[in-house]
């Protein structure tokens, strides 16, 4: 995938002032940085106990879930990858976009109710509810990480190269500055701090990119469809159709299963029904974020058109190959340096806010899932648990850093798309199967999540996006460029086959008590 | 809560057809929204000229379609969500009650 925000930039671009300390977004970044330490101060003081920590004490209400889903899932990737796409390449852009917004009426006819009523802190409370603890917590455990590493790899690379373009900031200082504050807000406000810095960046960023958007039409006397006449009149009329995106049908539905199966199943996203306090509530926070995240997609398509008829192409890819800083020369363009400063400021908001929600969903997974059901057994004091969520959220800080260091300059953009086929592979079809599945053995479920991760791996690593983009060889091994269509298939299918073999009976019967939970909400964690 | 009771409202009609129309309802949405989803992206790799065909001045039909499946997620989502407040929510306070 080439959701990149790799960026290969030219230090100062021509006629942008993008690479200069610019005063208002420096200004209005301490502001919110400021603010949400202010919450985390307030929040830390409200978060003492498990519940509270993991899920807020299951207070936050549907909508304001709504907006920080919405928060969690709208990264400055999607923010200017994706209006950068469309910059460069046009329509294309959007078919991306469009795969990411359809997973999320997914989530709502699939797992949020149920999952809301069946767990507790993570997705695999769910999958582990009636089968044997052990195995699956760990099965699940490495599917989480993996899915929580990867990406937070590509958005910490992402950041520093972003940061380091947008305030002339040197890449190291920006890596450990988003590491720094992001594990403050995790560590101290726990997911009720989190919870508010991901609605104050949804609010920041859905603002921001609509008043871009209004700035840029009113070039256009507010009439989408004379943007579209000067895209047209100035790059021809294939910029408004599908171009060289989707060539081979197969890479496509492989790409469109990944992008839409494996919002299903991150676990940072997942992690967030646990903050809501009943499965109505849930349910509106789906509608909620889709409402917002599709609204957010037309703005960036939007976005992109106007940065291509009124700054033009040359002037993007010249500062940037992949178009990410399509959005922001608009915001020079349209609204001067102060609009710039401020625009730039909400894409590192965006940034702190994702990484934060992935943190908070590693750490869960370390102390809830491994620490307190593998290590003790299922018993534990809560005083111990916290001591151990909070290690791993200082763990997974440094972790963030080191990787961000480590990986600089490389191309992780495959990262991206990486998470998501895991995500759509290891974590998703357990997690459906548990749910629908009277047969789901625990066997079967081990299985079938290390199949979905392993294979995703390995495929990838064969494939063209690895094996020849980054390797450097001629030919691929496996030809897809996404696994998805290969490894989530087979994870089905393992886990079909393996629960079959040998059925386990107590998962069977508990599958049938256990429905008053999943559609009564009787016995649900209040 | 007994066993007992437990059962007697597993084993109830009214239960087993919760559970179905729940699964019937979600399941076809599913469908209908993946039928949409992969059906545009096979279009787009088979056929990318039908997707050309203009409307207007400037717009054509892949634009339509673009933004469109933007609106129908939209409207599938709501109407899930209209579903279950009016309906499967009425009929699981009806159920709860002999909890």
């Amino acid at each position: 995938m080439s959701l990149n925000l790799l960026l290969q930039i030219s230090p100062s671009g021509p006629a942008s002032t993008l690479g200069t300390a610019n005063p208002v977004s420096i200004a209005i970044f301490f502001l919110f940085v400021a603010v949400t330490l202010y919450i985390t101060y307030w929040a830390a003081k409200k978060t003492k106990t498990g519940s509270e920590f993991y899920a807020a004490g299951r207070n936050i209400s549907g909508f304001q879930n709504g907006l920080a889903l919405a928060g969690d899932y709208m990264s400055a990737a999607s923010f200017l990858g994706i209006a950068g796409m469309v910059a460069t390449k046009g329509y294309d852009g959007l078919i991306y976009s469009i795969g990411f917004l359809v997973g999320w009426p997914l989530i709502m006819f699939l797992v949020a109710e149920p999952l809301r009523n069946l767990g507790k802190y993570t997705f695999a409370d769910v999958v582990a509810f009636r089968l044997k603890q052990r195995p699956i917590r760990i099965a699940a455990s490495v599917g989480s990480l993996l899915t929580i590493s990867f990406y937070l790899i590509a958005q910490m690379v992402g950041a520093g190269s972003l940061i380091k373009t947008l305030f002339g900031l040197n890449y190291e200082i920006a890596v450990v500055v988003v590491g720094v504050v992001m594990t403050m807000y995790v560590l101290f406000g726990g997911m009720l701090a989190t919870t508010w810095v991901q609605i104050i960046k949804a609010v920041l960023l859905l603002s921001g990119a609509t008043i871009l958007v209004l700035l840029a039409l009113s070039k256009f006397n507010f009439s989408p469809s004379e943007l579209f006449m000067s895209v047209k009149t100035q790059y021809g009329s294939d910029m408004l159709a599908p171009g060289g995106f989707i060539t081979n049908p197969l890479d496509a539905l492989s790409l469109g299963l990944a992008l839409m199966l494996g919002t299903a199943g991150l676990p940072h996203i997942l992690m967030r029904f646990y903050t809501v306090p009943d499965d109505k509530a849930a349910r509106k926070s789906v509608f909620v974020a889709t409402g917002f995240i599709g609204y957010f997609y037309i703005l960036t398509f939007f976005i992109g058109f106007a940065a291509l008829a009124l700054v033009g192409k040359d002037a993007i890819i010249s500062l940037d190959k992949g178009g990410n800083m399509a959005a922001l020369l608009l915001a020079e363009n349209t609204g001067g340096s102060a609009f710039l400063g401020f625009i730039a400021s909400v894409a590192f908001a965006t940034i702190l806010a994702v990484v934060a929600g992935l943190t908070l969903s590693g750490a869960s997974t370390i102390s809830h899932d491994l620490y307190v059901h593998v290590i003790k057994k299922g018993v534990s004091d809560e005083k111990g648990e916290m001591k151990v969520a909070k290690r791993a959220t200082i763990f997974l800080g440094i972790l963030a850093v080191t990787l961000g260091l480590l990986f600089k300059g490389q191309n992780v953009a495959f990262m991206v798309g990486l998470a998501f086929s895991i995500a759509a592979s290891a974590n998703f079809p357990a997690l459906l199967m548990s749910i629908i599945w009277k047969g789901f053995t625990t066997k079967g479920a081990v299985y079938c999540m290390v199949t979905g991760a392993v294979l995703s791996l390995v495929l990838i690593v064969i494939s063209p996006t690895v094996w020849v983009d980054i390797l450097g060889n001629a030919e691929a091994i496996f030809p897809l460029k996404n696994p998805t269509i290969v490894s989530m298939t087979s994870a089905f299918i393992v886990g079909i086959i393996v629960s079959l073999a040998k059925p386990e009976k107590e998962a069977a019967d508990l599958f049938e008590s256990e429905k008053l939970r999943t559609y009564l909400g009787h016995g649900s964690e209040k | 809560m007994d066993s007992a009771k437990t059962h007697e409202i597993l084993q109830s009609a009214e239960f087993k057809k919760l559970v179905k129309t729940r699964w019937n309802i979600s399941l076809s949405f599913t469908f209908v929204m993946l039928f949409v989803y992969i059906g545009f992206l096979l279009v787009i790799a088979y056929n990318k000229d039908f997707l050309k065909m203009p409307l207007g001045d400037s717009v054509n039909l892949a634009i339509v379609v673009g933004l469109g499946i933007i609106f129908f997620s939209w409207l599938i989502t709501g109407l899930y969500v209209y579903w279950a407040n009016n309906y499967y929510d009425s009929d699981v306070h009806e159920i709860k009650k002999k909890l």
